[in-house]
């Protein structure tokens, strides 16, 4: 199979890797790149724990061929925060109990993300939309949704 | 309490939010092969031929072994422990594959190769000729004469049991009304967010490594090396992170396909991660049951005479099997008081994936069956639905006159009135008018009762391990397992109580080994608080013991009059005596004695205390739709005290939204001429989304249990229990329609209404 070279920009740093066309970007990140915060739970644009950021917007990555990210600005949960730091909703997801598993929380979190760099001030309609994508069995959504709204407050009071 | 009682945050938490939590598709391990499963395209019939010869030949196929190359014997699968009793084993019905095709995507031939897209190619080289059978779907089709054996000598019986207290003829002829009525439920899958995987190989010795994502580390072991013909002691499982479970991670399903298949190739890795549509049918499922109630009431509310039979349907293979539908006529027997029961039932094979263990166990069917018979009983007689129920509830002292337990703390008459309250019962019954709009809105309520493990019925026994290092924090070994209902939260909290020390100062070890971890049965059955709580509890205590027997030997007082707070060790006024590392660092370098503290605790239980609760539920039916929307929905539990506030709230959370989705939407649909499974997708199976969850209000009545650690009781499974009979009820008080069959969707209720002449 002819493999191509796949050029993007990943967590801010610039990356270059071989692809064949067939791939799929959740499997580049988790097989290739072995980013494996980004999870799979159906493979199939279903259930969103496989979202990521790509050009601003939150994606289910199985379903972007690799070659699609060429060029793009690609974030994955390894980016969010940083050494030592939390961004807001990390902190708020870790605060107000929105966690069990733990499987759908890196796509939930680049979904809420997502989200938050559009609005610090979405509306709980917005928020059910954003994260509509994003199955979570465990949690019933209920201390997610107040996360992401305890988050957006936490980024106005810094602004 | 210091740390007891307290929202403390999960120990998990940095990991998960870090996406640094590493599942079994996570882990990386060199020259890792891919494992496809070879599944059948028929419900019911055989294999009369298998050519896998062009899938061989493909290159980057390292293997492909059949039905005829794995041994010929079966084991069980379900997660119970082990008993030495023949008679109470699981129904050993599988083997590690099958040329006797008994579900739609049963396991023929597995293909290992280099990677997954080989391995995916080669199953589409594999050619395969049945003789087929018509497939059996329904309870009646199964036992009807001379229906096809799905396995021989069972006439597609599993079991049958039945139970029978009092004078049955002497109590019904006591009651001035007999009620009869008939509930079924629907098969729904647990859907944990990570689907089933595993990996194996064998290290340096030739021992069977099995990484797993599982809630019973030690109990996979065992039906490994039970498959495999192999002593237990020759395997050892690894379970990282897992993603949910709900039930169907208590039993063994992709484990010993992979420990025999590393066999195969001279002991190098292989993986099996199921597909979502794989898991849907491959794992378990919730088994459907129908159920047929006969109650015997005097005019004043008061039962006589109680009888259930239930029939359920168990798919292709046992797993859990019977012990599901037993399970339902025990607490169908704990909730509510008589003169007289009886209860039978029958669990049947069917051309439908496996049920086995899923939330609640037996309970949320049988809490729908018999919930919604006790509101229809009430509205009959004209009799208050709240009344009528605590009427009857069975009260504080009550003793299982089978299973010999005894309840010490019960909390459900408060859990109603707080229910009441908070979804303003009263004040909502008295405003209600007649209403005729295509919108109606109705009021529901249901209870439940749950036990906490399976005592008397099997083994309880949970291990824990503290070291304490030389800074005075502790290593904390359990062998029950974290699956994201926060037990390892909660045990750092309890160790912490007992010790004296900060939550932080609690390092817990949350991977299980089943070489280094102590012996736990697992996850499953609520047990963990209760059970495994205890043996933490014991551990902390032998350490405490030990630390301050040191200390008085430092320090020259009475180890009696010491304790520890806050990490140091204080005199009986509360005084600080000595930084608790001080002593530590002391227990592990003193030249004449050093002894590093340690304790390795196991816990066997003999008690097992009821947990109560009850969901209040408001709803609007749209008539012209057949679309129900919740409008308030509270879950009220007496689970005893509560260890974690934040962790329970989440459990309610989860729970509700599970019994919502029961309630309203979830259900597997098969093909009835072929058996083919139709919705095994998280498309066309509808879960819950963010878009349709309600506020979900959890409140508890925290009882004090004597029995417990901590006060503490069933929490993880009780939440899904009674949402399902509750909107059914207030679907009824909304429109005066009985729906008596699972999932309440609008199709359903569409149709009934258009039946009733509503619209
Ligand atoms: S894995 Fe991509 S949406 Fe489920
Ligand atoms: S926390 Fe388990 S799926 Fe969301």
């Amino acid at each position: 199979m002819s493999s191509k070279i796949l050029k993007f920009t990943l967590n801010g740093e610039p990356v270059e890797i071989a692809v064949s066309p067939e791939d799929m970007l959740v499997d580049v990140l988790r097989d290739k790149l072995e980013l494996t915060g980004t999870k799979k739970g159906c493979g199939k644009g279903e259930c969103g724990a496989c979202t990521i950021i790509m050009d601003g917007e939150a994606v289910n990555s199985c379903l972007v061929p690799a070659m699609k990210a060429m060029s793009a600005s690609v974030e994955t949960i390894e980016g969010i925060g940083g050494p030592g730091k939390f961004h807001p909703v990390q902190e708020t997801f870790m605060d107000l109990g929105a966690i069990q598993c733990g499987f759908c929380t890196p796509g939930m979190i680049m979904s809420s993300k997502a989200l938050l760099d559009k609005t610090t001030s979405p509306t709980s309609q917005e928020i059910k939309k954003a994260l509509a994508g994003n199955i979570c069995r465990c949690t019933g959504y209920v201390k997610i949704e107040e996360a992401v709204m305890a988050a957006a407050e936490k980024m106005r009071e810094k602004q | 309490m210091q740390s007891v009682g307290k929202s403390v945050r999960r120990v998990d938490a940095v990991a998960k939010v870090r996406g640094m939590a590493d599942y079994v598709d996570d882990i990386f391990v060199k020259d890792m092969l891919q494992v496809k499963v070879f599944r059948s395209t028929i419900a019911n019939g055989r294999v009369k031929k298998l050519d896998v010869s062009r899938a061989r030949a493909l290159p980057g196929v390292v293997v492909v072994v059949t039905y005829e190359d794995v041994p010929k014997h079966t084991f069980p699968t379900a997660g119970h422990p082990y008993n030495k009793d023949p008679k109470h084993q699981d129904v050993a019905d599988r083997r590690l594959l099958t040329d006797r095709v008994r579900f739609f995507g049963d396991e023929i031939a597995a293909v290992v190769a280099v990677d997954e897209l080989t391995a995916v190619k080669a199953l589409r080289l594999i050619d395969v000729e049945y003789e087929q059978y018509e497939p059996i779907l329904t309870a009646e089709a199964a036992l009807i004469d001379g229906a096809v054996e799905i396995h021989e000598g069972t006439k597609n019986i599993i079991a049958r049991s039945e139970y029978q207290l009092g004078d049955w003829e002497e109590a019904l002829a006591q009651a001035d009304e007999i009620f009869e009525d008939e509930f079924s439920t629907s098969t729904v899958q647990p859907c944990a967010l990570e689907n089933h995987g595993a990996y194996a190989y064998m290290d340096a010795s030739g021992r069977v490594v099995v990484c797993t994502s599982t809630q019973i580390p030690h109990i996979c072991r065992r039906v490994v090396g039970q498959a495999l013909g192999i002593p237990w002691g020759r395997v050892r499982v690894i379970k990282p992170c897992v993603g949910g479970g709900f039930g169907s991670k208590q039993d063994v399903v992709v484990e010993p396909l992979v420990a025999f298949l590393t066999t195969v190739v001279g002991g190098r890795p292989v993986k099996l991660v199921l597909t979502r549509e794989e898991t849907f049918i491959a794992s378990r499922v919730r088994h459907a049951i129908q159920f047929k109630l006969k109650t015997g009431v005097k005019k004043d509310g008061a039962i006589v005479a109680r009888q259930m039979t239930a029939v359920s349907l168990n798919g292709g293979y046992a797993s859990h099997g019977h012990a599901i539908v037993d399970n339902s006529g025990e607490k169908y027997r704990h909730l509510y008081d008589q003169l007289a029961i009886k209860f039978a039932a029958t669990t049947v094979y069917t051309n439908m994936p496996a049920a086995g263990a899923m939330r609640g166990y037996g309970i949320p069917q049988v809490m729908f069956a018999l919930d919604c018979h006790m509101e229809d009983i009430a509205r009959a007689l004209r009799l208050d639905p709240l009344d009528f129920r605590l009427k009857n509830l069975n009260k504080t002292g009550y003793t299982d006159p089978i299973l010999g337990i005894t309840v010490r703390s019960n909390g459900l008459p408060e859990c109603i009135a707080k229910g009441r309250r908070l979804i303003r019962w009263d004040e909502k019954k008295a405003a209600r008018r007649q209403q005729s709009g295509p919108k109606r809105r109705g009021l529901g309520m249901a209870c439940f009762c749950y036990t906490a493990g399976t005592y008397p019925l099997n083994l309880e026994i949970a291990g824990a391990r503290i070291v304490m290092n030389q800074d005075g924090s502790v290593q904390l070994q359990v062998g029950a397992v974290e699956m994201g209902q926060g037990s390892d939260t909660v045990f750092s909290q309890m160790a912490a109580e007992t010790l004296g020390i900060p939550v932080d100062m609690v390092h817990l070890i949350s991977e299980q080994d089943t070489e280094i971890t102590p012996f736990d049965t697992g996850a499953y059955a609520s047990r963990q608080t209760y059970i495994s709580g205890m043996a933490v509890k014991k551990a902390a205590a032998e350490i405490k013991d030990k630390v301050l027997r040191h200390c008085g030997l430092m320090t020259g007082i009475s180890p009696q009059s010491l304790d520890i707070a806050d990490a140091w060790v204080v005199d009986h006024k509360g005084a600080r005596v000595m930084p608790l590392a001080e002593v530590a660092l002391d227990g592990y370098y003193n030249l004449a004695c050093a002894a590093p503290f340690t304790a390795d605790v196991t816990n066997s239980a003999t008690t097992n205390p009821l947990s109560y609760g009850c969901t209040f539920a408001e709803v609007e039916v749209d008539l012209a739709t057949g679309k129900v929307k919740v409008l308030e929905i509270y879950n009220v539990h007496d689970s005893g005290k509560i260890i974690n506030p934040q962790l329970a709230e989440g459990q309610v959370h989860g729970g509700v939204s599970m019994g919502l989705g029961y309630a309203l939407y979830e259900q597997m649909i098969f093909d009835p001429a072929t058996g083919e499974p139709l919705n095994n997708n998280l498309l066309d199976y509808k879960l819950m989304t963010a878009a349709d969850t309600p506020e979900i209000g959890p409140a508890f009545v925290e009882t004090d249990e004597p029995t417990a650690p901590y006060g503490n009781k069933s929490m993880g499974e009780p939440p899904v229990m009674s949402p399902a009979p509750a909107v059914r009820n207030a679907i009824l008080d909304a429109t005066g329609v009985k729906f008596n069959q699972l999932p309440m969707n609008p199709h359903r209720l569409f149709e009934r209404f258009k039946a009733e002449g509503l619209i």
